[in-house]
């Protein structure tokens, strides 16, 4: 995988992008330990993972479904669908 | 030896002897089921039989002895590590390794090189000089160097670097080796084998049982077999195995990637590493300079090559070594690390009970294969945590009691 095929600017080499990681949405309110597992702990294991991108040039974020057995973008996610409120 | 070349030289063929047989069938029942055949898997089958006299042991390998990442790392050893902890556990395993061609009887071809790891900026500099009073504190032979003991020890190095980041002084580990991977799972698994622990290649480990929360046995694709204690030693495949029984661990997969040149004259006798520059270089008894670099930037379980890496890494390497610009790159590939987030492995018992780990090896697990192995055979005998790798327990992540080995790993991340 060497070019990403982005809805939004297109086909751009990946060296454009930085990996900022798993998408994660952290507990609200939650014990330390459900926040020690949100801090350290990760997916791991092979299959489908939901990820941070950012676009260097546009310093633009974006959200993918990445097959890490493959290394195949399955699609670029909404950021709707991983926006949460932070409670005031 | 050279007996041995005469008698063999002069007959027409020969049967060298295995060092351990064709596969048998599994037996329906252990005491001990190591998840692994790699260098890590072989020591602590090889120590649970020799000091704490435990033999009912099976070693499971999907694919074959020292296959995975024990085959594909760049051999070295050393134990100028950041942390205390980190410190005691890495220069116990470079003891051990110093003798294991004795133990093993078995040449490792352990070759002691001197390890210089550059600073080219100052605070590379400080993290050296950091590094040099925790490891000098612990009895280690570490020491910062100027530019002159750098240009004297590694005569064929543009300490300028072509202009662009001059190197200011280095982390002169003495002690710092490279030994034969291969033979070092090799022997272990022969000392193994002999004391009575059965090895099964291309067994793979499909499922754990659980009965409440203790491991009663391992599914594979031979059939059930029934056992007190599991160690999972897989390095890259960790994750698969955490999943099977639900536990949730902080390890990332990574692939690391490494090449060898074409073989040329031996003219360093060193082992060269840049932070800066995220690359490092050794050559081999065989004259192939073996290099190495950072880990991909994502996440991915596969032991691709890329062309991006040796382009990255050669465009550095002929900065440090302008001449190698002339020798081509011979052979290139990855293996799978198993990354924590503070660089330090996660050892020992799991809140499942008789489910033990050997994991999160990332960039830093050969070097780490004696005293992982004599570790985790104690920590198997004993049902308890080795006191040396106590501070590398999973629950340190809970406890956020953290071993921040970052600054100490090889290349930067």
């Amino acid at each position: 995988m060497k070019v990403f095929d982005c809805p939004v600017i297109g086909r751009r080499p990946i060296s454009e992008f930085d990996y900022v990681g798993e998408v994660r949405k952290p507990p609200m309110d939650a014990d330390e330990a459900s926040w020690a597992a949100y801090v350290f702990n990760r997916q791991g294991a092979p299959g489908l993972l939901r990820e941070w991108w950012y676009h260097r040039p546009t310093g633009r974020w974006y959200v993918m479904e990445r097959d890490t057995l493959k290394d195949e973008v399955v699609r670029f996610i909404d950021l709707e669908e991983v926006r949460y409120d932070i409670p005031a | 030896m050279p007996w041995r070349l005469l008698k063999y030289g002069l007959k027409s063929s020969h049967d060298e002897p295995r060092f351990f047989p064709e596969s048998r069938p599994l037996k329906s029942h252990y005491d001990v089921v190591i998840i692994g055949g790699g260098g890590h898997g072989m020591a602590c089958a090889y120590y649970l039989a020799k000091e704490h006299g435990i033999t009912n042991v099976a070693v499971l390998e999907q694919g074959y002895i020292g296959g995975g990442n024990t085959g594909r790392n760049t051999t070295i050893v050393r134990s100028n590590y950041l942390t205390p902890e980190g410190v005691k556990f890495y220069d116990t395993s470079l003891k051990l390794f110093e003798d294991l061609s004795d133990d093993f009887d078995l040449n490792i071809f352990y070759s002691t090189r001197g390890h210089f790891t550059l600073a080219h900026t100052d605070s590379a500099l400080r993290t050296m000089r950091w590094r040099a009073e925790v490891n000098k504190h612990h009895g280690i032979d570490s020491e910062v160097v100027d530019r002159d003991f750098i240009a004297k020890e590694v005569p064929y190095m543009d300490l300028d670097c072509a202009g662009h980041s001059p190197v200011m002084g280095a982390l002169y580990h003495a002690p710092g080796a490279v030994a034969r991977h291969d033979a070092v799972a090799w022997g272990y698994a022969r000392g193994a084998y002999n004391r009575g622990v059965e090895i099964h290649q291309r067994t793979r480990v499909t499922g754990i049982r659980t009965q409440g929360d203790k491991v009663t046995g391992v599914e594979t694709d031979r059939g059930f077999v029934s056992c007190n204690k599991v160690v999972s030693m897989v390095a890259g495949s960790t994750p698969r195995i955490t999943s099977m029984l639900g536990l949730d661990t902080p390890i990332e997969i990574f692939p690391l990637q490494a090449c060898v040149s074409e073989p040329v004259k031996p003219f360093m006798d060193t082992i060269v590493v840049s932070g800066s520059l995220h690359v490092y270089v050794s050559q081999s008894s065989r004259g192939e300079m073996v290099m190495g670099a950072s880990v991909d930037p994502s996440v991915l379980h596969s032991t691709r090559s890329s062309f991006d890496f040796v382009e990255g890494l050669t465009d550095k390497m002929i900065d440090l070594f302008p001449f190698m610009s002339r020798m081509k790159v011979m052979r290139q590939w990855a293996g799978m690390s198993d990354i924590t987030p503070d660089f330090a492995p996660i050892m020992g018992k799991t809140p499942i009970e008789g489910f033990y780990l050997d994991a999160g090896w990332g960039t830093w697990g050969f070097k780490a294969t004696p005293v992982s192995g004599k570790t985790m055979a104690w920590t198997l005998a004993n049902d308890r945590n080795h006191e040396l790798i106590e501070p590398f327990r999973l629950s340190r992540f809970t406890d956020f009691d953290l071993v921040g080995e970052k600054g100490a790993a090889s290349v930067g991340h």
